[in-house]
């Protein structure tokens, strides 16, 4: 086995840096080829999001920002906004969430193949912000599964860049069992 | 101030419909009689010395505590004389309904719609008196003064 691996090119121990995963050398332990393959398969989806920008607010100028040039998403691989959810695989939730926008959200979520993640961008989307009343969603985590909540109003560049290294953390981690998630557990769109 | 020449016939041909004036810097206002908004809108629009031919503005107001509860406002505006004029009526709470005026501009559709909406007053004769920017299931009228704070509607499911 480790012949062929040898024979790809790729050596065990150079697998192992890819993964940038703590945990790598305890899967080794397990079955090789398939820890290594999730490892391996995590390690290109982190660096290969295809955002779908859901902007609803005054966040959306933030998120033009944070991919603009200047600060350049593209860095850290979440480079092409996709205008189509079904080619997307990160949901980035910019800005106030309405009860009317809320079956629009959850529609869209759930046209997106998995996998696909969620990104929480501004305090408005985490919790509603400073608007309690009766207009707006109190968070979209009552809708659909949120993986990185990033507050600020609006969040900090800094932040953004922040919050999508810890959500490449996150799915550096995921397991083969973590998916397919299925549908919004409040979808009825 | 020929700004005051609406209020100067409107207070001659309904003498009894008028039941307050005021002419605050400039702004003509007139507070009526609920039962009769159509006559007299209908007058303001129609009469050759006034013509208030495009309706600007319906809402409403939440007095709560006071009698009437509620306050309907109309803004016209005379292109052909460039004047303004402000016209309210109050509404009870235990008879929360107003005469539509649709059938004079029809423009106060979109609105009426709305001020039914946000505070529950009836327009009678409206063509179609259904929620404009809330959702149908909606409960309550979040503009009304009384209207729970906290309150949380029940659309996408258990979780909100």
């Amino acid at each position: 086995m480790g012949v062929e691996i040898q024979r790809a090119g790729v050596s065990p121990d150079s697998l192992k840096n890819l993964t940038d995963s703590e945990d790598s050398g305890h899967l080794l332990e397990g079955s090789v080829i398939l820890t290594k393959l999730e490892s391996i398969v995590n390690w290109s989806r982190k660096y290969s999001f295809f955002l779908y920008p859901f902007v609803t607010a005054c966040c959306g100028m933030e998120f033009m920002s944070v991919a603009g040039p200047k600060y350049d998403l593209d860095r850290f691989g979440a480079a092409l906004p996709r205008f189509s959810p079904r080619q997307a695989d990160l949901l980035m939730v910019v800005g106030t969430i309405s009860h009317k926008q809320a079956p629009i959200l959850v529609k869209v979520y759930n046209q997106m193949t998995e996998p696909k993640w969620v990104f929480a961008f501004g305090v408005c989307a985490v919790s509603g912000g400073f608007y309690d009343n009766y207009a707006t969603v109190q968070g979209i985590d009552t809708l659909i599964p949120v993986d990185v909540y990033v507050p600020g109003c609006p969040p900090r560049p800094e932040m953004v860049i922040d919050g999508l290294l810890k959500l490449q953390e996150k799915v550096a981690k995921e397991k083969w069992s973590d998916w397919p998630k299925g549908a919004s557990p409040v979808s009825k769109c | 101030m020929e700004a005051s020449v609406t209020l100067k016939k409107l207070k001659e041909r309904f003498p009894g419909s008028i039941l307050e004036t005021h002419s605050h810097r400039g702004d003509d206002t007139a507070v009526v009689k609920k039962e009769d908004i159509l006559k007299i809108c209908t007058f303001l629009r129609d009469d050759e010395s006034l013509l208030y031919n495009f309706m600007m503005d319906v809402t409403a107001v939440d007095y709560i505590g006071k009698e009437p509860r509620f306050e309907v406002v109309y803004h016209l505006y005379s292109l052909r004389y460039n004047r303004r004029f402000r016209v309210k009526a109050g509404v009870p709470e235990s008879d929360c309904s107003i005469d539509s005026i649709v059938s004079i501009w029809v423009s106060a559709n979109w609105f009426e719609r709305e001020a039914f909406d946000m505070y529950g007053i009836q327009f009678k004769g409206h063509p179609e008196l259904r929620r404009i920017l809330l959702y149908e299931g909606f409960e309550g009228h979040p503009l009304r003064k009384d209207y729970p704070i906290k309150k949380r509607q029940p659309l996408i499911g258990p979780m909100n």
